[in-house]
């Protein structure tokens, strides 16, 4: 698929201003093996929001970060999507409710998009496709997660990975920005591979589900109201499915890969984006990453490693090619100009 | 795939600089490397030499590096 005409012009990220140090995260398991599992998944820190701040919090920062750099005025927002799985209730849709805290006009329209790692830009398709297609203005796409509320510490699999952070995203229509071009997929026969069992209408809450159980023959203890994830089979998804999708795109879209100027990837741990950056032979001083300091923020990752990392480096023309894959499983892969984007220093919440 | 070359590929996988004790009996969840990211070395491996993707469900059945071996030449 592809969109004429739209893009982000401008960029603003928070994260909460509690640093974890994942080398002293050693509440439930000894040291020696904590900094055995750091060393090999390279998240050194991460950021973790107190109970008060919620995924829309971040966004809330980010957005109003934003309008303040950018001079925007609010009047001219038509459109507001908020992305995320941890929402602040499970009804109204939180975007409503940022509408509201960010006095926007009730003309805007404004909804929830759940998903995950894949959800920025599977939102940022839809966002570029009602502008391009509706002659909206301005639109707001905003992406938070706190995803240290979702794992359980006491998981070795995931209790090191995950962080928390929001973005806000300004797109609007430009002739400059010529075309985008994006694939988006999905595969529900994978459902099992990254899941919370428990919480939803499928699995009711209950005494049961709030309850912690050791789950695996090496002691990890977690609810069903904890995320899980197959770690095994996530990384078999991802070498069989992400190269192709990328290359199939570049091929597609005739795309000259000197062109690239930036690869970024979702950042879900350092041995997969290694092992990407490896198969699919790219340039890695082209390859931004920000899972040494934020870890993996799901759907905020690729976002925020673009406003973390290339701040002051998108001035002019630039055109980068981003993925993200994960539960679901979705996967998305982009190839977007970007002309004079203005990134705002991270704020801290 | 000659046995040699895969055992090569396998103790580069684990970082295990002296593999000469490895061999084709060897069951390789009892080695002290082995753990869940050493896993996801060995598929990352079979999939980089080998051009061979293996299903979790498939590999749990799978006990030595023999084992391997055999699966991936049935491919």
């Amino acid at each position: 698929m592809q969109f004429h005409g739209v893009g982000i012009t401008a960029l603003a990220g928070a994260v909460p201003h509690k640093v974890i140090d994942n080398y002293r995260y050693t509440e439930y398991f000894p040291a020696d093996q904590v900094k055995e599992v750091v060393d090999k998944i390279g998240v050194y820190e991460r950021r973790f929001a107190d109970e008060k701040t919620c995924s829309s919090d971040l966004c809330h920062a980010a957005a109003e970060k934003l309008i303040a750099d950018n001079r925007i005025n609010r009047n001219e927002i038509d459109l507001l999507v908020f992305v995320s799985q941890t929402p602040d209730y499970r009804m109204p849709a939180t975007s409503v409710l940022l509408q509201h805290r960010l006095n926007l006009p009730q003309t805007t329209i404004a909804f929830d998009i759940n998903l995950g790692c894949s959800g920025f830009i599977y939102g940022l398709s839809v966002v570029y496709s009602m502008m391009q297609n509706m002659g909206l203005r301005k639109a707001l796409l905003l992406d938070g997660e706190t995803r240290s509320k979702v794992y359980s510490p006491k998981d070795r699999r995931s209790a090191f990975l995950f962080g928390d952070g929001g973005v806000a995203a300004l797109i609007e229509r430009g002739e400059q920005f010529g075309t985008s071009f994006f694939s988006l997929n999905s595969d529900g026969s994978r459902g099992d591979l990254i899941k919370i069992n428990g919480g939803g209408y499928r699995n009711p809450s209950s005494v049961e589900t709030l309850k912690e159980k050791v789950v695996d023959e090496y002691g990890n203890i977690r609810s069903d109201e904890h995320g899980y994830m197959n770690g095994g089979d996530v990384f078999n998804f991802v070498i069989r499915e992400i190269p192709k999708d990328i290359k199939r795109l570049i091929t597609e879209t005739g795309t000259d890969m000197e062109s690239l100027d930036f690869y970024v990837f979702h950042q879900a741990n350092n041995f997969i984006n290694s092992y990407l950056a490896k198969k699919l032979k790219l340039d890695t001083s082209k390859i931004p990453s920000t899972i040494e300091k934020y870890g993996n923020t799901s759907s905020v990752s690729v976002p925020l490693t673009i406003t973390d990392r290339l701040r002051g480096k998108l001035d002019g023309k630039h055109t980068l090619l981003m993925s993200a894959f994960g539960v679901g499983m979705t996967w998305a892969t982009a190839i977007v100009p970007f002309v004079n984007c203005n990134i705002s220093e991270i704020v801290e919440v | 795939m000659t046995t040699p070359e895969f055992v090569k590929h396998f103790a580069e996988a684990l970082e295990i600089e002296d593999y000469s004790n490895l061999d084709t009996t060897t069951r390789f969840r009892t080695l002290e490397e082995w753990d869940s990211l050493a896993y996801l070395s060995v598929i990352a491996m079979i999939d980089e030499e080998y051009d061979c993707q293996i299903e979790t469900a498939d590999f749990k059945k799978l006990d030595t590096i023999g084992d391997i071996i055999n699966h991936i030449s049935s491919k």
